[in-house]
């Protein structure tokens, strides 16, 4: 186990140099570079003029003007050492002010959705197994398709909407007015709890559908095994037996897709983030990306892209403990 | 048992005979499109999404007006459902109400009204906007329109600048479609030569792509594409976004199928026959693409079937946010941008047609994928 464990945490970090190595050409592509682009938001926000050499001076003042070979281990290594991801424009701070607690948000967000996923997936895809052919086996068939169809950021609009015209009050975001700014308290953490649902209702959406339809399918192999005969000819209850043998099994697959889920999940907040107006990193992202401040872009997306590779280790542990036949072939 | 009897059974056996010989000498697309036949949803959907790309294609003959032609008559109108009667009784021929405008007695803004009194005709193949039908045919016939060449018929009502959403529909069917696909070819290039080279060279080779693979389909896919249409300077013509988007969307979308192929080709690399190939001196172009490929090109068409759905919604995704296609270019995406918030829904539901379109378009796609994989392998057993 140990070495597993090992081997699976070397992988972890020769994946995360190369998607570093990844982020940090996107950061680049855009047209100038940090000087420019700061110059020219000084100029144009107060009118104060600023001269080539004074965005020279920036230049050379945060060592931009180093070849980029030199100035990708300047940025990734003053993210390892120091955990500085550079200068964002916003308030003219450092990236690490302007994420702050966004991580916890976004994590919250994450763990919220996957929970729902799961709660509602596994259970419904046994039942649909179990009942397979009955009319709410098809039904289920149905709204998996929908699911994958239904873009998420109409799914949202259409939650609001309805959820505006019910509840009356207003439901976006992830904090009320009176708790925007405050700092943290029971009240506020009550009040982040009320509004999570709907984001995590939306990212879930389509994780639900797409996993009941796995954990029908594998459920069903499961179930016409001769484990599963025989344990019902020795008398075993019914409940028990679904439990004991084929969900154990057929769980597998929804536990080493975890990392995927979390792919997806992150793959979508940005777009429902920006409809239900949630204040973490996906909002901040796509703020990013339309001001070109590509620091925050690049400390977001290798921010994400940490946590789904991290999630993706969680995972092989976890089917590693689940299923002990892996072990050997890993 | 008397002579006729054996007769018919004769006549009975021959007759499954011949469909036996039928079933065997039939080539193995013969054989798929059998099995693709038997599946009713995926014919639908395949007559679904013919219609579309046929909407799309003569998106000029189809709309009665052009994309970003205004109609300040009717700004914010709701659709315009032609029908046969009305209160001054009933005609064989469709008609609308036609619009007339009045002050609003409060505000003083001129607003339209429809005018119980006055019936325009719908009518088809009329006369109206000169277009090129596919970009060189000219012509002013168009499918339908009104008798009236003043009045104009909102199928599907109007934005806030007075555009017919049927219209920008039907051009943003074409641009999205489109993209779709151009932009899965692009992938299914880049799957072909990565998958080709991991899978016919193994080893230290394949080890290095399987790491690079792994890369990129770590990192969230739309916050990647995000980036990289960030990155598109403002002043580049819609032309150049266009090409630009399909290319961002199709230098992403390979891993999925690069890694199929990669499998298929590890795992009939030793076979004879390509040994074979080798030994008699083909080059591993030859081999993979004479050879090998044949073996599982039904897999290939489903795995590039299945992928359009996320092209589609990755598109529109973008273009929603403002990091996609621009105006005045139409996609499904660009007329979503005028849908995001819960006001519209309240105020101009009809905005959200478009979306339609989308969840159909990719329904379809998951449709025929689903239908495609069944017949993909025609020689298992029918289920």
């Amino acid at each position: 186990m140990l070495r597993f464990t090992l081997e699976r945490l070397v992988g972890m970090v020769i994946t995360m140099a190369l998607v570093s190595v990844m982020v940090f050409i996107i950061m680049e592509i855009p047209p100038g570079d940090y000087a420019d682009r700061y110059a020219f938001r000084k100029f144009s926000g107060t009118g104060v003029s600023v001269t080539e050499a004074d965005v020279q001076a920036i230049r050379e003042d945060l060592g931009l003007d180093k070849p980029m070979v030199l100035r990708y281990f300047d940025w990734i290594g003053n993210i390892v050492l120091r955990g500085d991801f550079g200068q964002a424009f916003a308030f003219e701070t450092s990236v690490v002010k302007v994420i702050g607690d966004k991580v916890w948000l976004t994590l919250g967000i994450l763990l919220t959705t996957l929970l729902l996923t799961y709660a509602i997936s596994v259970p419904v895809g046994i039942y649909a197994a179990v009942k397979r052919g009955s009319s709410l086996d098809y039904g289920l068939t149905v709204f998996s398709y929908l699911g994958l169809a239904l873009p998420n950021f109409l799914l949202a609009l259409i939650l609001l909407y309805f959820a505006n015209k019910w509840f009356g009050a207003d439901i976006g975001g992830l904090f009320s007015p009176q708790y925007q700014d405050a700092p943290w308290s029971l009240g506020k953490l009550w009040d982040l709890i009320k509004h999570l649902w709907l984001p995590a209702v939306v990212l879930a959406w389509s994780a639900v559908a797409y996993q009941i339809q796995t954990m029908r399918a594998t459920m069903s192999d499961e179930l016409n095994r001769l484990s599963v005969t025989a344990a019902r000819a020795r008398g075993v209850p019914e409940g028990k037996l679904l439990l004991k043998y084929p969900a154990r099994l057929a769980i597998n697959p929804i536990v080493s897709t975890i990392g995927f889920d979390v792919n997806r999940i992150f793959s979508e907040l940005p777009i429902v983030a920006a409809v239900l107006g949630l204040t973490e990193l996906g909002e901040l992202l796509l703020k990013a990306y339309l001001d070109l401040d590509m620091y925050v872009a690049g400390a977001i997306l290798l921010l994400l892209t940490f946590i789904i590779v991290f999630m993706n280790f969680v995972s092989d542990l976890l089917l590693a403990w689940l299923d002990p036949r892996i072990k050997l072939g890993a | 048992m008397s002579d006729a009897t054996a007769n018919a059974l004769s006549k009975q056996e021959e007759k499954e005979r011949q469909q036996r010989l039928k079933y065997y000498s039939a080539s193995q697309w013969t054989l798929i499109w059998w099995r693709f036949r038997r599946h009713k949803a995926a014919m639908v959907a395949g007559v679904i999404l013919g219609v579309m790309a046929l909407l799309g294609i003569f998106a000029e003959f189809v709309a009665p007006y052009g994309p970003t032609t205004r109609d300040t008559q009717y700004i914010d109108g709701a659709p315009q459902m032609p029908k046969f009667c009305d209160q001054n009784g009933c005609s064989a021929r469709p008609f609308i109400h036609g619009v007339s405008t009045k002050r609003d007695p409060v505000t003083l803004r001129a607003i339209s009204v429809p005018d119980p009194e006055k019936r325009v005709y719908v009518e088809f193949f009329v006369q109206g906007e000169r277009t090129k039908v596919l970009g060189f045919i000219p012509t002013n016939i168009h499918l339908f329109g009104l008798s009236d060449p003043d009045a104009k018929l909102h199928l599907w009502g109007t934005d806030d600048l007075g555009r017919d959403v049927f219209s920008r529909t039907m051009y943003a069917t074409r641009t999205s479609l489109s993209i779709g696909v151009i932009g899965v070819l692009i992938s299914f290039v880049l799957a072909l030569a990565i998958g080709g080279v991991a899978g016919y060279a193994g080893g230290m080779t394949d080890n290095v792509i399987q790491r690079v693979t792994e890369v990129v389909r770590v990192v969230p896919i739309i916050p990647l594409y995000m980036g990289l249409a960030a990155a598109m300077p403002k002043e580049w013509s819609t032309t150049q976004v266009y090409f630009a988007m399909t290319l961002i969307l199709g230098l992403f979308g390979w891993p999925t199928l690069a890694r199929r192929i990669r499998s298929q080709l590890l795992s009939i690399r030793g076979e004879d026959y390509v040994v074979a190939a080798r030994l008699a001196g083909a080059r591993p172009g030859r081999i993979i693409g004479q050879h090998m490929l044949p073996s599982f090109t039904s897999f290939i068409i489903v795995d590039l079937v299945i992928s359009f759905p996320y092209m589609i919604l990755s598109e529109t995704a973008l273009s929603f946010v403002g990091l996609g296609l621009r105006p005045p270019t139409v996609s499904w995406g660009v007329l979503l941008q005028q849908a995001q918030s819960v006001r519209v829904i309240e105020q101009t539901p009809w905005l959200f047609i478009p979306a339609l379109f989308v969840v159909v378009a990719v329904l379809a796609f998951t449709v025929i994928g689903d239908g495609l994989r069944d017949a993909a392998d025609p020689y298992s057993e029918a289920k």
